[in-house]
Formats: C-alpha cells, structure tokens, sequence
C-alpha cells in the first residue's frame, strides 16, 4: 500500500512510455520488503516520500525544494549538489535529498563488477534512485543524506578507484564519444583524450575556478555522437585536412546494388521499402557544397570544398573513409538558453593536432588561453558564449592568438567598414607632413 | 604574484577581514569579488588561495548546483532562504 496518494503522478502511467514514477513505486516496494536485509543508512521510505512530494508540487504548482546549500566531501567546491525539502514535516524522508555526480568513464565502459558494487553503495547509503547518465555526462546518484556523503566519498575513492565530477562554477567532468574503441570514423583517440583533460585539469574539476560552468565535450567526427557542438562550451570534434579516401570499386558496387554493399551500412533496412540505391538522389545530390560527382562509374570530390559533413561516408562506408593526416576542430561557446538564447558553438580553431606525445600541447595552450580571458573578464554566471557575444569573436581571436581565417566566417560581410588597429598597419599613425605636402597643396 | 597574496597569513587575513566587514549586508560572495582584494594578481593564483582557505576551514562553499559562491565558515543561512533573514 502507498504511502501517499499520488492520482496525478498516476496519470503519468498512463502513457505508451516507460514512467519514471512506475519506476519509483517499484523502488519503495523494494525497500519496503527489503528481501536482501539491506541496513539502510537514510529513511527506508526515502522512495515513497519523494512520490509525495512531487504529487504536492503538481497539486500547488509550485516545487517544494530549496535550490543549493553548504555540502560537498572536503576539499572538493562540486560533485555534490545539496537540495533540501521545505516540507519536511509531512515528507521526512527526503528533508536532504543531495545529489552526487559520479565521474563516469571515458566512453562509459563498465565492468558489470564495477556496475554491481555501485548499485549496492547506493542502495545502502543512498535511495538506490539513479540517472545513467545525466545531461553532463556523469553517473548521477539521486537522494542521500548530509552525514552519508563523506562515508559514500570514501568508499567511491578507495573500494572502487572512482572519482566524483564536477558541478557548480567548476569544470564539468569531460565527456566523450566512444571514438576509437568502437568507431571506424573516429578521427582522434577521444577516450584518451578525456582521461588526459580529466587528470590534467583535476584542480579546475574540483575547486571552482570560474565565473561558471564550463564544459567540455568530445566527439571523434563530425557526426557528433554526443553533441559536442550544441553541448559544451569548448566542443572537439575529429577531422582530416587531405581527401577522403575513396575505394571505386566499392563505389560501384554500391551503384549496382550489390546486397553486400548496402546503403547505411543496412541502417535504414526493414523500415519501409527504399527502392533501388540512387547515388544522385541519395549521395551527391545531399552533399551541402556540391562538391561531388559520380560520372563514367567514377566518384569525384573536390576536397577543398568539402566540409566534412560525413553524409557520403556514412551512406557509402564500404566506398569512402576519413582521410588519413587527421586532428580535430575546436568550437567555442554552446549554451542551453539560461541567459540569453540557446547558441550552437562557433569554429575557434580548424585544425589542432592531437599529439599525447607532447602531452597534447596545441589543445592544452588554446584551452588555458580561453579560460584566462573568461576568468578575467566573464561576469558573474556568465558563459564563454554570452562574453564572446558581448566583446566580439575578434576579441576571442586576439587572446587566444590565431588569425582569422576563412573558416571562421559564416557569410560575406554585409558591413563594408573595417577598423584598423595602428600597429596592424604599417608605420603606424604617423607620417611626415613635410613630405606629404611635397605632393598635395593645402 | 603580489607580496599580499603570496603570504598566506596576510592574504587569508585581507580576505577574512573584507568578508567580515561585509557580512551585515552580504555572507556569500562570486570568486571574481575576491580579485578586488588581490588588484595586481591573476584570477588563477587568487582562486587558489581562495580555495585553499576552504580546506583549511577558514572559508565555506554554498552551490546551487550550477553556481559556487564562499563565505565565512557558518556565515548567513546553510540552505538557500527566499529573501527573509
Ligand atoms: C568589383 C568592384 C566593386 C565591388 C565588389 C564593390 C562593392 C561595394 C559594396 C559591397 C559596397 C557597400 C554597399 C552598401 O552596403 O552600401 C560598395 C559601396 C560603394 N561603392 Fe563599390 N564596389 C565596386 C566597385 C566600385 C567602383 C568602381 C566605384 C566607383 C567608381 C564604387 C563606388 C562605391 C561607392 C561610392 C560606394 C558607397 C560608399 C559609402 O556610401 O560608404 N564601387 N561597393
Ligand atoms: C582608398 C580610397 C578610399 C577609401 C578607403 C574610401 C572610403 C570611404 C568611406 C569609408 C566612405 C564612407 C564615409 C561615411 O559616410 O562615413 C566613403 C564615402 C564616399 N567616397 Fe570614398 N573612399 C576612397 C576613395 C574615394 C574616391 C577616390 C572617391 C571619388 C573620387 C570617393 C568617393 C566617395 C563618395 C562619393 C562617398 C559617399 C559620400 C556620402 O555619400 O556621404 N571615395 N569613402
Ligand atoms: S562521433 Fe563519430 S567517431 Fe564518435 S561514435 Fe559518433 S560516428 Fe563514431
Ligand atoms: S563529407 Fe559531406 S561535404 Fe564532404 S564530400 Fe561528403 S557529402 Fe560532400
């Protein structure tokens, strides 16, 4: 029997989907019954007050929860996101209610060990309510109580060699595409890559450094498999500077339907009937710079124009692969639209090398060149990309040393004046009236 | 770095001192408050002494989740309070 009525969570059941509050019912039963004799360490009835709570929300149409508070694992400024009820007498059971960012792993592999001995941590100390994953990336542990957090801290770092992530104004545990491990069209070992930035940058992950948050993301290709360009403030993303490799036989294979070669790798297969492969209709004719074309059963690309969009390998992935002198993209400045309105990031650097034997150097300077600027002069709560719209893009550009380029331009100009800085110009400001008069009268 | 920031005595006393005069008003404050205190040094240097003076218990964090901000150890509420002191 539930421990409060909740008719209007109960709706939410109702639905064709799987229901978070089907979930949570199941999970206070099983506390209740507590058949595994578990000797819970916060109210065993954690599960059926949240229920509660919740209900009472859509009934006032307001929340019942505090935003923020003092806790945390000592000497860590995140990780740990405190949230208390204001209803405390009628649901004692989550008067604390933290949350804990568990830093997941690069790719996020598990050893079901590993997923077993979390799962029983939390079920101990905590609500046994978890997200896998939350929007940042990391295992995210829901409920829990002030006195538990040291004792989860300990066990995490000790029994399970794991790490919290970050939260508030800190870096935010990195994340990444599965790239190399899995994927053929990653350009960059980004699995290395974010376990470099992770240890590298412990100091910013842990104490809060700056103005906000800041993310990083990392996706091997420009498919973008975790959404690096629209999730991150500083966004990776794998690339090739010579031609796309192309196999013309396969192309041609491709061409006359051989079952062996189908489009999308069979992606699409079973859904509804596709009809014959048409490389015009499907290939050359959606390159977005039609820089293809397929004549006399050959494939041509004019690499200068292609953009890396990744549409003709990803249809045609027997026929065509990521070029081979690879590196990666860096765009600045996505945001979801707290302050001003959400924002895609903007291309910072075409090309950076990435290269673990100088300990990815050309990534690193770029990084703390960006992060000295915003440190500096980024407001209070104001993101990378809200300070690159207010002092300009040339202004990013000037502080992080790279010249603009024909990458960065999204259009023509449309404002015909350009303003010259004196030492962008040679001799500067002065010149010698004496010898300008010797040409023009007053 | 400037002589202030770097003796520590000196720097956690500057900030203990400024936060305190502070405190009728206002107990949590943005780490870029704190580089009033410190004019001639980097943010990066003056974040890690700030920081330092939370694990030495002289400061304390308070996070939204999205947001940190410091105060004086046991200063203004613990939770978050709507306006009313
Ligand atoms: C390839 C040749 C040219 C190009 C691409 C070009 C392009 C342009 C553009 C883009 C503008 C700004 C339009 C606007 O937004 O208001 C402009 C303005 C102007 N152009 Fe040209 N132009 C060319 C040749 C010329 C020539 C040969 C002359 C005169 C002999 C000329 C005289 C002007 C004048 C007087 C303005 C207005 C300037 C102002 O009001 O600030 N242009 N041109
Ligand atoms: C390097 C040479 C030149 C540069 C950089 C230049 C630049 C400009 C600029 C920036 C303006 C806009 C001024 C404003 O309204 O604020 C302008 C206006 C104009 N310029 Fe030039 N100009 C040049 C040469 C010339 C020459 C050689 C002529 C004609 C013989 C000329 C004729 C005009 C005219 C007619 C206007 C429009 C004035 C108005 O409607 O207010 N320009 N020019
Ligand atoms: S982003 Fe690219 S490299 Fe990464 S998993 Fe997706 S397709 Fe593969
Ligand atoms: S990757 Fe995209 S832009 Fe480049 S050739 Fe293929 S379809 Fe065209």
């Amino acid at each position: 029997m539930a421990k409060h009525e909740t008719p209007m969570l109960d709706e939410l059941e109702s639905g064709p989907w799987p229901s978070f509050v089907s979930d949570l019912k199941a999970q206070a039963e099983k506390r209740a019954k507590n058949e595994e004799g578990i000797e819970f360490q916060i109210p065993v009835d954690v599960c059926d007050d949240l229920l509660g709570v919740l209900e009472l929300s859509f009934k006032h149409g307001r929340t019942h929860w505090k935003h923020g508070g003092i806790v945390g694992v000592f000497g860590y400024g995140g990780g740990v996101i405190g949230r208390y009820c204001d209803s405390p007498d009628k649901f004692p059971g989550v008067e604390a209610f933290h949350t804990m960012r568990v830093n997941h792993p690069a790719g996020k592999y598990y050893t079901t060990e590993y997923l077993r001995q979390l799962c029983d941590l939390w079920d101990f100390r905590g609500s046994g309510i978890t997200n896998m994953h939350g929007s940042t990336g990391d295992i995210i542990l829901l409920g829990t109580t002030t006195p538990q957090l040291e004792e989860i801290f300990w066990t995490l770092t000790h029994d399970m060699n794991q790490d919290l992530g970050g939260s508030g104004s800190n870096l935010r545990t990195p994340s990444d595409c599965l790239g190399e491990t899995r994927c053929e069209y990653s350009c960059y070992d980004t699995s290395a890559l974010v376990y470099f930035l992770t240890n590298e940058y412990q100091d910013e992950l842990h104490r809060p450094a700056f103005p906000y948050k800041f993310k990083f993301k990392l996706d091997g290709c420009p498919n973008g498999c975790v959404a690096s360009i629209a999730r991150s403030d500083m966004s990776f993303i794998g690339t090739w500077r010579d031609d796309i490799k192309i196999d013309q036989d396969a192309v041609n294979k491709y061409v006359e339907n051989d079952p062996a070669y189908p489009a999308n790798a069979g992606a699409y297969k079973g859904s509804r009937d596709w009809g014959p492969f048409d490389i015009e209709k499907e290939v050359t004719g959606l390159c977005p710079t039609k820089c293809m074309k397929f004549e006399n059963k050959k494939l041509f690309i004019d690499n200068a124009n292609c953009t890396r969009c990744m549409h003709c390998i990803n249809v045609m992935p027997r026929a065509l692969r990521i070029g081979d002198d690879r590196g990666l993209s860096i765009l600045v400045g996505a945001k979801a639209p707290i302050l001003d309105g959400a924002q895609m990031g903007s291309l910072l650097a075409p090309f950076v090398e990435v290269n673990p034997d100088n300990d990815y150097e050309e990534i690193t300077e770029i990084i703390e060149n960006v992060w000295d600027w915003w440190m500096e002069e980024g407001k209070n709560r104001e993101r990378l990309g809200e300070l690159i719209m207010r002092q300009g893009f040339q202004k990013l550009l000037e502080v992080t040393g790279i010249d603009p380029m024909p990458q960065h331009v999204q259009y023509p100009r449309t404002n015909p004046y350009i303003f010259w800085k004196e030492d962008e110009v040679e001799g500067g400001w002065e010149r010698d009236v004496e010898e300008y008069r010797k040409h023009h009268q007053r | 770095m400037s002589e202030l920031l770097d003796n520590t005595e000196a720097a956690t006393k500057a900030v203990v001192d400024w936060l305190t005069k502070k405190q009728k008003s206002k107990t949590k404050f943005y780490i870029k408050d704190f580089y009033k205190i410190f004019p001639d040094d980097k943010p990066r240097a003056i974040k890690k002494v700030i920081n330092k003076m939370v694990e030495t218990g002289e400061l304390e964090f308070w996070s939204s989740g999205s947001t940190t901000m410091y105060g004086l150890k046991g200063a203004g509420k613990q939770h978050s309070t709507e306006g009313e002191e």
